[in-house]
């Protein structure tokens, strides 16, 4: 008999993996959103090597919203989500472990693309360093952020847009400490770590805080 | 500067201490469970009687009264039939049961049970939708139930091959849920009841798309959950064939 959060995070995970899609969509998205950009902007090497971390930061972003809409909507529509509220466990810590799953399944293919994606981008070794260490700290806040829009929307057909407005502008410190993180990798005035720990501190914050959001949503809008 | 290389230090060792008290409950509700009893023990064997007391209850939904003052109380091993129109409120007032509508007024207490288990840990909410993944197995889909709902704490729960042998699905133990027929997926809905025992079993309609043998099937199952002490309140406008069922209409003016 395994732990009931255990057992909940196996079947997120045996779900994502199965139905499969929605970490290589993202993948695939990031490398669209990726290589589109020196069609638009030109391709000046040295215009896309200061610009690069913050592509790739907006890009991650994005194709990190794709996934979330379903997120709790597959569970509302097949009535699991009720289900959920009766379980021994409080509903906030479901909702961090569905998050967890969510963001192995579609955050860590986006983390593990990335330093790829930056060669294109002509950037450096360090540049490379700083977009991974950043992506890999900041995307479980975008995750946990985009969990509160997408319990907000779970009644919500075609929600997905509605989402994306809900969600952006809240993850707009999460971008700024992360891009400039990064670029301070590269080198720069900033220190690496001052927007670094800002950037750890919001994730914290975000495990803190949003799960209580999220399930706060979802039990108001099961009524 | 704002921020030193010290600066999140604390915020390092709280996670240290929260990632250390997480694994370690984990750990002690593996260990701490006692093992599933291979079969489910015979009928008598249960724990002190419970009693289902609803009074005065009135439910909102969607800025109309839907229930108002219903009262009714249930014992163990006792089942009761909501019927009523379309739209009278049955389902809202399973929900309500279930928790997962609060009340407007009136009061929901299950007496006799474990005094820190509120209602809704001791039941199981069966509503139209299944509740199961089409992407995994029955079993699996039913071991996360038996794991989620909290299975192994209980020696009444069913191991999953039993449960599904008792709603005649032993041959779709590995079947993909999805690929099943809308009267195997009930079956199989049913089954996750057994998995993890839960005194009070709330049914929406739960015998749609059922055949008659499946139907004298759980018939029989419901019949041992009462026998073993257990409730049932079901919405339906079909007989469940059961014996000594209470009726209770809804939206009948007395």
């Amino acid at each position: 008999m395994t732990s009931p959060l255990f057992a909940l995070f196996l079947r997120e995970w045996r779900i994502a993996r199965r139905i499969g899609g929605s970490g290589a969509m993202g993948v695939v998205f990031f490398l669209t959103l990726v290589v589109i950009v020196p069609f638009a902007v030109g391709p000046d090497p040295n215009l896309l090597a200061r610009i690069g971390p913050a592509v790739l930061w907006i890009a991650a972003l994005l194709a990190s919203l794709l996934a979330f809409d379903r997120l709790f909507q597959a569970d509302a529509e097949d009535g699991s989500l009720d289900l959920l509220h009766l379980g021994d466990t409080p509903l906030e810590l479901a909702v961090l472990i569905k998050c967890a799953a969510h963001w192995m399944a579609t955050g860590l293919p986006l983390i593990v693309a990335a330093p790829f994606l930056g060669l294109m981008l002509q950037q450096e070794r360090m540049a490379l360093l700083g977009v991974v260490a950043t992506l890999l700290v900041g995307t479980p806040a975008l995750t946990l952020i985009g969990a509160i829009g997408a319990a907000a929307t779970v009644t919500v057909r075609r929600g997905g847009l509605l989402m994306a407005l809900l969600v952006l502008p809240l993850t707009i410190p999460v971008l700024i400490f992360g891009v400039s993180a990064a670029e301070a990798a590269a080198g720069g005035t900033v220190p690496f770590f001052s927007p670094f720990a800002i950037l750890c501190a919001i994730t914290l914050v975000a495990v803190a805080l949003c799960p209580f959001a999220a399930a706060a949503a979802l039990r108001h809008l099961g009524e | 500067m704002l921020i030193t290389p010290a600066a999140p230090a604390p915020v390092l060792r709280l996670w240290r201490l929260w990632a250390a008290f997480f694994i370690d409950s984990l750990m002690t509700q593996t260990v701490a469970r006692p093992e599933m009893r291979p079969a489910p023990p015979p009928p008598g064997d249960f724990a002190a009687p419970l009693r289902l007391q609803v009074s005065g209850l009135c439910v909102m939904r969607g800025g109309r009264r839907v229930l108002e003052n219903v009262d009714f109380h249930l014992a163990s091993g006792a089942a009761l039939v909501v019927t009523g129109r379309n739209g009278v409120g049955k389902s809202t007032l399973l929900r309500a049961l279930a928790g997962l509508l609060p009340p407007e007024e009136g009061t929901i207490t299950l007496e006799g049970g474990p005094p820190d288990v509120d209602l809704p840990r001791q039941a199981h909410y069966l509503a139209h939708a299944d509740g199961m993944k089409a992407a995994l197995s029955v079993s699996e889909n039913l071991d996360f139930w038996a794991s989620y709902l909290g299975g192994g704490q209980d020696p009444r729960s069913w191991p999953t091959a039993e449960a599904l042998a008792a709603v005649g699905l032993s041959h779709a133990l590995h079947a993909p849920f999805g690929a099943l027929s809308a009267g195997q997926k009930r079956r199989a809905a049913l089954a996750r009841l057994l998995v993890a025992y839960r005194p009070l079993w709330l049914l929406d309609e739960p015998l749609t798309a059922l055949d008659r043998a499946s139907r004298e099937k759980i018939a029989g199952v419901m019949q041992a959950h009462c026998a073993q002490g257990g409730l049932i309140v079901a919405a339906t406008h079909e007989p469940l064939g059961l014996d000594g069922v209470i009726e209770l209409a809804l939206g009948v003016r007395s």
